[in-house]
């Protein structure tokens, strides 16, 4: 039996009620909480919105959201044989699921 | 029921928010334009030039004597004589101009001894590299551009804006462009007196590969549906140490490179012997082995059963001492340690990762593509580095094109007194991206997973090493996607629906897939980044382009040998 990890997240878009679903992923060490998302998508559940860029190197910093309770890369969080909770970032505004409106003002279209 | 799009009005349109397009913006502002720059991803965030660490090549002659006609003898002599020359002397002869703007916009070049200071990258035949330690090179310049771009106030600005398609009058002018707010959904028109097209290269179509996730060949796609032709699009460079094992995260899986070069990285077989002489590219202790044949060396070697345990090289730093590793890596030691890995006693796993793209939109020496209107600069302009890029090109590229683009697309715009995009040349995008675009009853397709089965298609079918049989699985397969994709993306279902913009994605990466399939089935000879197992030979009647264009949704050829098209 390989290991597993479960996420834990929190969904919905702005306005409406706020759900909770939780995922089972394969583990395997050294992986990311990103590639557990990837995999994710791929294999359950492509509706899930996330926002992600450089996929691996901590440049883009697009990947950002509250894991246990902490802000994170996504991409350099490690994923856990555990539950973990991922939400998205709580002082940005919500756009879908973990997306939130990260970019600066003067780089947002209006 | 279409709703009625938002509507922009610019003098200059850049898509694309890499050096390229930043540096394209700067320079048409500068011109007096007003300036709209627009990214798929976030602005100055997603593309390739974040993600470059290594470094970038320009004559600046501070340390060694150098003159750009010597810079420009090895990109000829790397491109494997298939060099657009006009846009090679262009690349040589501006790089150390944008090389010392950036230097004054404070980007942080490394210097020795009050000069900035260059490496000698593979294929240069003196220093000639500059670099931002340790391995920043990328990131500086991206924060440098996003930085100036700041402060000026014609510059408007917008992430999470995906383009459907380029608008085109009835005369053929490109008037700007269609597409939606991946944020809000909501339909979006861009009217343009100039559009330049900076949306990088196609790495994203192999599974590994060392870019960002919207370098989908967006530009590729958005220029053939447009019109415009492209070339050389069967040149895809695989960078050939691309990190492989161990697990390696926060850092970018190009960047074994630089420290090869400073420390004289080795590179073993899964026996830790040496192989790349058996290749006929004795390392000679210089470690300065072409792209290319470097690949092909490691791809040749895992064939034989001699490869490392996860299907790449061993590449090893065991010889160094602590004190050197130190030295050369800096803070990326503690990085690396992160990771469990320690080089004084483990050779780290590498093998070939898709990395550049040679080929792309054909434009002149003014970053003029054949479409009245349209502009392109960066990697998504095709020909410069013909069809293998010598290291340290990609950034230079970016800056010098870039710059080069935002001047003719400023000079464009101001013989241009108004500009109107009407409605009806953006029917057919806006259709797409409206709520019209309701989907079939395919609607609720696995994007994720579609993409995912392009990349394997074409790492497995039209990587470094080729045949016709491969090629010819792989266009089968791209088209049988494509017919499952279909013609209208999923229903328009609130912000971010990353399904549909995956849709929107793959409808691009189809495209550009099958481009590089069919030019790489046709050319039947091995040159640089194109290697045919069945055509081994670098042939003398191949010395040419091929150009592509899209045509009622057919690709024609043209460029290839009176024998090859016989066959």
């Amino acid at each position: 039996m390989s290991a597993i990890a479960k996420l834990k997240i929190r969904r919905g878009s702005p306005g409406g009620p706020a759900r909770w679903e939780t995922f089972e992923v394969p583990f395997e060490p050294g992986q990311s909480v990103l590639d557990g998302l990837r995999w994710l998508r791929i294999n359950k559940d492509p509706s899930l919105a996330m926002r992600f860029s450089c996929i691996n190197a901590n440049a883009c910093k697009e990947c950002m959201i509250e894991l246990d309770g902490e802000t994170v890369y996504a991409c350099t969080a490690r994923l856990e044989p555990r539950e973990m909770t991922l939400m998205p970032l709580p002082n940005k505004d919500l756009i879908r699921d973990l997306v939130t409106e990260i970019a600066p003002p003067s780089e947002r279209f209006k | 029921m279409l709703s009625e799009p938002i509507a922009i009005d610019t003098d200059v349109l850049v898509i694309g928010s890499g050096a390229a397009g930043m540096y394209a913006a700067i320079e048409a502002a500068r011109g007096g334009a007003r300036v709209f720059m627009i990214d798929r991803s976030l602005i100055g965030r997603g593309g390739a030039t974040i993600m470059a660490q290594m470094t970038v090549a320009a004559a600046l002659g501070e340390e060694v004597p150098d003159a750009p006609r010597h810079h420009y003898d090895d990109t000829i002599a790397a491109g494997r004589g298939l060099c657009v020359e006009k846009l090679a002397q262009l690349l040589c002869q501006d790089a150390p101009a944008c090389i010392r703007e950036l230097d004054a916009w404070g980007v942080g070049w490394a210097r020795k001894d009050g000069h900035i200071t260059a490496t000698t990258a593979p294929g240069h035949d003196r220093a000639r590299c500059v670099y931002v330690d340790f391995i920043n090179t990328g990131p500086a310049v991206s924060k440098t551009l996003r930085t100036v771009i700041a402060r000026n106030k014609d510059i408007r600005k917008a992430g999470d804006i995906c383009i459907a398609d380029l608008v085109a009058d009835g005369g053929g002018e490109i008037t700007g462009a269609a597409g939606w707010h991946v944020s809000s959904g909501a339909p979006v028109t861009i009217a343009a007196k100039a559009t330049v097209l900076a949306t990088g290269g196609l790495t994203r179509l192999y599974r590994r590969n060392s870019a960002s996730l919207n370098m989908g060949g967006d530009g590729y796609a958005l220029a053939l549906r447009a019109g415009a032709a492209l070339i050389d699009m069967e040149f895809v460079q695989f960078f050939p140490i691309g990190h492989l094992a161990p697990r390696l995260v926060g850092m970018d899986p190009i960047m074994w490179d630089p420290f090869r070069y400073k420390l004289g990285g080795r590179l073993l077989n899964g026996r830790m012997e040496e192989f790349t002489s058996r290749y006929g590219s004795d390392e000679d202790g210089k470690y300065v082995l072409p792209r290319d044949l470097a690949t092909y060396a490691i791809i040749k070697e895992v064939e034989a059963g001699r490869g490392s345990p996860h299907g790449g090289a061993y590449l090893s730093f065991e010889h160094c001492s602590t004190a050197a590793l130190r030295a050369a890596f800096g803070p990326v030691i503690d990085r690396l340690a992160a990771n469990d890995i320690d080089l004084t006693g483990m050779p780290v796993e590498v093998a070939p990762i898709a990395h550049y793209h040679m080929g792309g939109v054909v434009a002149d020496a003014a970053m003029q593509t054949e479409l009245p209107g349209l502009f392109a600069a960066g990697e998504v302009v095709g020909g410069a580095n013909g069809a293998n890029r010598l290291s340290g090109n990609a950034i230079t590229e970016a800056l010098v094109f870039g710059r080069r683009a935002g001047r003719s697309a400023g000079d464009y715009a101001k013989k241009i007194a108004r500009r109107e995009l009407r409605l009806e040349d953006a029917r057919a995008a806006l259709d797409l991206v409206g709520d019209a675009g309701i989907g079939d009853a395919a609607s609720n397709r696995n994007t994720a997973a579609m993409i995912a089965r392009v990349q394997a298609i074409m790492a497995d079918n039209v990587g470094p090493l080729r045949t016709a049989a491969k090629l010819e699985r792989a266009v089968a397969a791209i088209a049988a996607l494509a017919a499952e994709l279909g013609e209208r993306p999923p229903a328009a279902n609130g912000g971010f629906d990353l399904q549909r913009l995956e849709w929107f994605d793959l409808r691009n990466m189809l495209t550009v897939a099958r481009t590089v399939a069919q030019s790489a089935l046709q050319r039947t000879e091995s040159r640089g980044a194109h290697q045919r197992e069945d055509f081994p030979q670098m042939l003398p009647q191949w010395q040419r382009h091929q150009r592509v264009r899209l045509a009622g949704g057919a690709l024609q050829l043209a460029g290839a040998p009176a024998a090859a098209l016989a066959s």
